[in-house]
């Protein structure tokens, strides 16, 4: 894969955008079909309602924020760093 | 005992969150050829990938666990290990230090050492590096075996060998290579997992007020709510137990700083970032989340004290288990998957940075240096290999000694106190006294261990630092964490004085070879400051660094 393709697919946005719609969608699914005992037990709060919409819209912001902005890749500067001249070499 | 009943659902959660972080070590590992190239091509993330990656890589199983701990422990007085003992030197180290780090190319902090200061120095650097790191991991591994106790019920031993087994996993399939995209993305699983406990338990609690209440009603009593009131020298009452030089010098100044300005962990992160204002902004950014994670690690610890019986005695709960025991109690599955991912992820993420971390030292920077100079790369590929095993065998050890700790943070402390408080103290000398020989720098180091060696065992014989300053010869009573905090005092000043005495009657190094290593030796291959991008205003490290410092000030007021 050349080098370019891999980075887009390790865009962090990808990765935390997919992670969190994935479980928004899980979590706000469940959130529907919370059962009175489970209710009860978040202290009367439909958590995993709640807790699913705020995930899918976090998960959807990071998806749109790639969307609108993607990235670029800068070519390498090509520098000599100031300490290499006393480093020993490492593999 | 408490058992967490997880569904199907939460473990749905579970496998999905580790087919990603596996998978992406997997691809990593299958289309990208070094570890740099992974880093998209060398230094380039930008801050704020950087900057989460630098508090996530903290935000792992002492600050989940231990801080919840120290909150039920001690009370609102927590918040000095966020706001006096991490913001202000997170600020310092990207005003004053990073130019020199990131302006001098190394790629860790044992190496600037070797440069300022030569092999003593840097042996002796890396050796209490490793030992310390090995001591640490045991931390995080007795964290992940806890969870495994308390979600499975099985016994710690079982759980701890469990734990490093999966961890050996963990690190084989590529967990690594991937080390900060995993960070950043455990940031957001870990703030997804304690904001809905926090925000479900306070509402159970009756609201802030409600909470206010039972606190007063609790052991900690009306102190447990105040930061800075009952810490005067000889008569501490605030239940933090230890008095306001202690918290401002020996926390506050040595311990926070030789923390979060010389470990290798926290300092990479900022050392990956894409430019110098990118490196600088690195724990600038990381400073405000910092701010903030007190609300979800004390908040949860001080409901722990309200609603779980017996917390902190003999015959309850130990403070560790806070976090999931509250998770047991307030989540319904689902919601418990993700706090369950979020946690396990927090354990494995940390054990892989010091067994990472523990690996690359020994390997290079003590091997390869010191022991066994120029085999074959294939080589050295498999002492790594050897070191990675070793290192958890080891970290299995150190995981029953901390399990002996029923509040894990002043274990941590202590280590801090003897590795990390003397390297603040050299540091500094290094970069801003450009006389500071090699041989000092070696010797400061030694004496700075010594000197809290010294302090730690010294101090079990005053009674000052007992609870209420009574001698007990039993030393059940001994405050471990006011010892430590003064321990830290003791190792830096010790370096301090050993460091400055033997600079005075050794040679320095000639000025030509401290080029970019130190203030006010300009390195003549520096690129012209004038050439470099000028972040916008908003984005300014001094501008940043002044807002997160504001801020806490007007919380410690708010909170005093």
């Amino acid at each position: 894969m050349p080098q370019s393709a891999a980075a887009k697919l390790f865009d962090i946005r990808l990765l935390i955008g997919g992670l969190f719609t994935l479980y928004g969608l899980m979590l706000t699914i469940a959130g529907f079909f919370t059962s009175d005992s489970a209710r009860e037990k978040a202290s009367g709060i439909n958590i995993n309602l709640w807790l699913g919409l705020g995930m899918l819209a976090l998960g959807l912001l990071f998806l749109l924020w790639r969307r609108v902005n993607p990235l670029r890749i800068e070519p390498k500067p090509v520098e000599q760093p100031a300490a290499e001249r006393n480093r020993r070499d490492l593999p | 005992m408490l058992r967490l009943d997880a569904s199907t659902l939460d473990y749905g959660i579970l496998a999905i969150y580790f087919a990603v972080v596996l998978g992406i070590g997997l691809v990593a590992r299958l289309t990208i050829k070094s570890d740099i190239d992974f880093f998209l091509s060398g230094r380039s993330l930008p801050a704020w990938i950087t900057g989460l990656a630098f508090i996530a890589a903290n935000l792992g199983a002492l600050e989940i666990l231990g801080m919840a701990a120290n909150g039920a422990q001690y009370g609102v007085a927590t918040v000095h290990f966020y706001w006096i003992g991490a913001v202000p030197a997170m600020v310092f180290l990207g005003l004053v230090m990073m130019p020199f780090y990131y302006g001098a190319k190394v790629r860790s902090v044992p190496e600037y050492l070797r440069l300022r200061f030569g092999e003593f120095a840097h042996a002796w650097n890396s050796a209490s590096f490793a030992v310390a790191t090995v001591l640490i991991s045991g931390v995080n591994l007795f964290a992940l075996a806890l969870v495994l106790h308390l979600m499975l019920g099985w016994s710690l031993t079982v759980a701890i060998f469990v734990a490093a087994a999966i961890v050996l996993a963990y690190i084989t399939l590529g967990g690594l290579t991937s080390a900060i995209y995993n960070e950043v993305l455990q940031f957001f699983i870990i703030v997804a997992s304690l904001l809905p406990l926090m925000l479900v338990a306070l509402h159970d609690m009756g609201g802030v007020e409600g909470l206010k209440e039972k606190v007063r009603h609790s052991k900690l009593g009306e102190l447990g709510l105040h930061a800075w009131q009952g810490l005067a020298p000889g008569h501490v009452t605030n239940p933090i137990g230890g008095d306001w030089i202690a918290m401002v010098m020996g926390l506050g100044f040595v311990l926070s700083f030789g923390y979060w300005t010389t470990n290798f962990a926290e300092v990479q992160r900022a050392l990956s970032a894409k430019n110098m204002s990118a490196a600088q902004r690195t724990p600038l950014i990381g400073a405000y989340p910092k701010i903030f994670i007190p609300a979800l690690t004390i908040i949860p610890g001080l409901i722990a004290l309200a609603v779980i019986p017996k917390l902190g005695t003999p015959k309850g709960a130990s403070y560790n288990d806070a976090i999931p025991i509250l998770m047991g109690r307030f989540l319904p599955n689902g919601a418990l998957g993700v706090a369950l991912a979020g946690l396990l992820a927090a354990f494995m993420a940390g054990m892989a940075a010091n067994v990472s971390s523990f690996n690359t030292v020994f390997t290079y920077d003590i091997w390869q240096t010191y022991i066994r100079r120029g085999r074959r790369d294939r080589y050295y590929l498999n002492v790594g290999r050897a070191v990675t095993v070793a290192g958890i065998l080891i970290g299995i050890g150190t995981a029953f000694i901390a399990s002996g700790y029923s509040n894990i943070m002043n274990y941590i402390q202590l280590l801090f106190s003897f590795f990390n408080a003397p390297l603040f103290a050299t540091f500094i000398l290094a970069m801003f006294w450009k006389r500071t020989t090699p041989w000092a720098g070696f010797f400061g180091l030694v004496a700075g261990t010594l000197g809290a060696g010294v302090m730690h065992f010294a101090g079990y014989h005053i009674a000052y630092f007992y609870k209420d300053q009574v001698f007990d010869p039993s030393h059940s009573m001994i405050n471990a964490q006011m010892l430590n905090f003064y321990g830290a005092i003791t190792a830096f000043v010790a370096d301090l004085v050993v460091t400055v005495a033997v600079t005075m009657v050794t040679r320095p190094k000639p000025v030509a070879e401290l080029a970019g290593l130190v203030w006010g030796v300009h390195d003549p291959n520096a690129p012209d400051p004038d050439s470099v991008p000028k972040p916008a205003w908003w984005a300014s490290p001094k501008l940043l660094a002044t807002v997160s410092i504001g801020i806490v000030i007007v919380l410690s007021i708010i909170f005093a």
